[in-house]
């Protein structure tokens, strides 16, 4: 099959009119198979795609149609692909990136906001819409003084529905809580998913970080912060198993490095780990990685860590984007992890560095470290 | 139709009552005006938060806290909870073996099934593979029939004075109560409660209105199910035998989340898999009464079939002349 694009190469003779009708036919980017093809019209000196994806070159020229005002870009991308991008749109020596301006579809993170391109099989997950049936949890703001910082903070907490204080809760520190709620839409995950029986009603602690350079890159104070001083406090207001296997730590990204630096650094505090593109940086030789001097803190940790991982959980949940450059390193903690007899799942997604892949693994992530009723509960 | 489908008096099996509550409807199409002992303790520890089941039945009911006595009762009798504790581990056991097999099984049945109308000798060795399953499930049952007996026989928990008192109480409700509505919740905790006070026996002639897991756990056989849980597939597995209040029907609850009703050939698995059982998927609205020889069925209740389908039922299947086995 001839793909839509190459019969408008054959056709176009130097008129718009081929090139209206091209556009009002299909939507953009347009899916022939795992075939795409990327469209850009407007005056311009080039057309860039920027896409993120590792492996790829970072950007991907477009093509001009002959004469006219059209840019294409023909490119693979296998099922269930998800790939966040922006057109990098080259005018008077100007780069300017925006979003595609024929694709509807966005993604938000806290930089912005990105065009969202979603390959054959890729469907949003209904869990991570509101559900009309589910009961709501609610979001309670808690704020206390931290020795380990020296000043106050505050913490979400969310409260599933029907919150009760004569019960005890499995608990969940979530880092960068307020990203995760926007951007991954976790409060309507956790209402859908504890609704749905696949996990139980549990308490989610959300920090925020305003440094978090400074703060998840193995910093002490902060695994003070969150493996002793959060839990003391939550402990204090609300009703919560203290069993270690009632714990749970979860982050992404650098966040991810905080969660493995505050358990490994405080052995039987959590009994469970979700980790989702773990920025797991490392050396095999010398102690300077080609990411440069800001990662020194990461390498030292995970150098130590990959030396004598010990057993800081019980079971993890690790999560990673084949488009992600980091999915070397999480491929090589893999092994590593496996070796220390923790209950281990891995999962990949063809997807990037984004908080969109992170909110579609947290259904099995979640699920996998808190199961839920839902095979001997019949409401 | 000589096949009594119902052992006791009426059973009414209703689908899932939380968003669009049906009760008090069947409740009053069947003159049942006095009141209604609720059976709450699939709810477990939320077995008093009942308002809802209240209000919806006019302030009828009469909670008879089952889930709240047995606690009082292993309480007061450590040895009898000690062994219950322990015949629990041991179901626990048994179902992770029983388990095991099953998924080898029924993997058999899968892969013969994908090859439809592929040789002259396939639907001889799926016949031949489904009775594998049948004689799986059967033995399962078998095994914890036998534990409950072992049990039984060893603690006798309803000669106990701790039991002996609730149930003496729990009679006296009941003689003022009209019906019973049993709700959903914990399958396996709200059988346990039902049978470690002998409901079955004190219901008597009464109405029976259940639910969710209530109308699961009334049943002659439990069958768990979830076709998409979020770690994956997973084959139904048959729990254990039911009270015994009605035969012949498998209630699948929730069908519309837990099933996957569009799949012809998982419909059809299972419906072979449990005939001559009938597999009623239930979800809001619609009810299955149940009175002596005769099913009765309002609309939108349906079945699966064997071939793939799901039909609308309307009265007692033809399957069920042939009877439920033990």
């Amino acid at each position: 099959m001839s793909l839509a694009i190459r019969e408008l190469e054959k056709t176009y003779a130097g008129d718009s009119e081929g090139i209206d009708g091209f556009l009002a036919e299909h939507s953009f980017p347009l899916q022939e198979g795992t075939t795409t093809t990327f469209v850009y019209r407007g005056e311009a000196e080039e057309v860039h795609l920027l896409h993120w994806i590792f492996g790829l070159e970072s950007t991907l020229a477009f093509t001009k149609l002959g004469d006219s005002d059209l840019w294409y870009l023909v490119m693979e991308l296998p099922e269930l692909s998800r790939v966040e991008y922006k057109l990098d749109v080259v005018r008077d020596g100007e780069h300017k990136w925006i979003r595609d301006p024929l694709n509807p579809l966005l993604a938000h993170d806290p930089f912005g906001a990105n065009s969202v391109y979603q390959g054959v099989g890729y469907e949003t997950p209904e869990w991570t819409v509101p559900d009309e049936e589910a009961r709501v949890g609610d979001l309670e703001e808690i704020a206390f003084r931290s020795e380990a910082f020296g000043e106050e903070r505050t913490v979400q907490v969310y409260l599933p529905a029907r919150y009760r204080k004569n019960r005890r809760y499995p608990v969940l520190i979530v880092h960068d809580g307020s990203d995760y709620l926007r951007y991954a839409g976790l409060k309507t995950v956790l209402d859908n998913l504890i609704f749905r029986l696949e996990i139980p009603e549990l308490l989610v602690a959300m920090t925020d970080s305003a440094d978090r350079f400074g703060e998840y890159t193995s910093n002490p104070n902060h695994d003070r912060f969150i493996a002793q001083e959060v839990p003391a406090e939550l402990e204090r207001r609300f009703p919560i198993d203290p069993d270690p296997s009632a714990w749970g730590l979860m982050g992404a990204s650098l966040g991810a490095v905080a969660t493995l630096s505050a358990a490994w650094r405080n052995p039987g505090r959590f009994g469970k780990l979700l980790m989702q593109s773990g920025s797991f940086v490392f050396t095999d030789i010398g102690d300077r990685n080609w990411r440069g001097p800001q990662w020194d803190g990461v390498v030292g940790l995970m150098n130590a860590f990959r030396e004598a991982p010990g057993r800081p959980a019980e079971r993890l949940f690790v999560s990673c984007g084949i488009y992600e450059s980091l999915i070397y390193e999480n491929r090589s903690l893999v092994p590593i992890l496996q070796a220390t007899g923790m209950d281990l799942r891995y999962v990949e997604a063809r997807d990037g560095h984004n908080w969109e892949n992170w909110r579609d693994r947290l259904r099995v992530g979640l699920s996998w470290l808190f199961p839920g009723p839902l095979w001997m509960v019949y409401e | 139709m000589h096949y009594n489908c119902a052992v006791m008096g009426v059973i009414i099996l209703l689908g899932p009552q939380r968003l669009r509550p049906s009760l008090a409807r069947v409740v009053a199409d069947h003159g049942i005006d006095g009141r209604i002992a609720a059976i709450t303790a699939g709810w477990q520890e939320r077995e008093a938060e009942d308002d809802e089941l209240a209000e919806h039945l006019s302030g009828r009911t009469v909670n008879l806290c089952l889930y709240r006595r047995a606690e009082r009762v292993f309480a007061s009798d450590p040895e009898l909870a000690a062994a219950y504790h322990a015949r629990q581990d041991s179901l626990k056991r048994a179902q992770e073996l029983y388990r095991l097999r099953l998924d080898h099984s029924m993997a058999a049945v899968r892969d013969l099934m994908r090859l439809e109308g592929e040789s002259e000798w396939l639907e001889d060795e799926l016949r031949a593979a489904f009775e594998v399953v049948r004689r799986l499930d059967d033995g399962h049952v078998e095994r914890v029939r036998e534990v409950h007996a072992d049990f039984s026989k060893k603690w006798t928990p309803r000669k106990r004075p701790a039991v002996r008192k609730h149930r003496r109480e729990l009679a006296k409700l009941l003689a003022g109560c009209d019906a019973v509505a049993v709700a959903g919740g914990h399958v396996a905790v709200l059988l346990n409660r039902l049978r470690l006070f002998g409901m079955d026996e004190l219901f008597g002639d009464l109405p029976v209105l259940a639910w969710s897991a209530g109308a699961m756990a009334l049943g002659r056989r439990v069958v768990l199910f979830h076709d998409s849980p979020p770690q994956g597939f997973r084959n139904a597995e048959v729990l254990e035998s039911g009270l015994g209040l009605y035969r012949g029907i498998l209630p699948m609850p929730h069908a519309r989340r837990r099933l996957e009703i569009g799949d012809r050939r998982r419909v059809a698995e299972l419906a072979r898999r449990f005939a001559p059982r009938v597999c009623v998927p239930m979800d809001d609205g619609g009810y299955l009464k149940i009175d002596g020889p005769s099913l009765w069925a309002e609309a939108p209740i349906r079945r699966l079939t064997v071939q793939g389908h799901v039909e609308r039922l309307e009265s007692t299947p033809d399957e069920l002349a042939e009877g439920e086995p033990s």
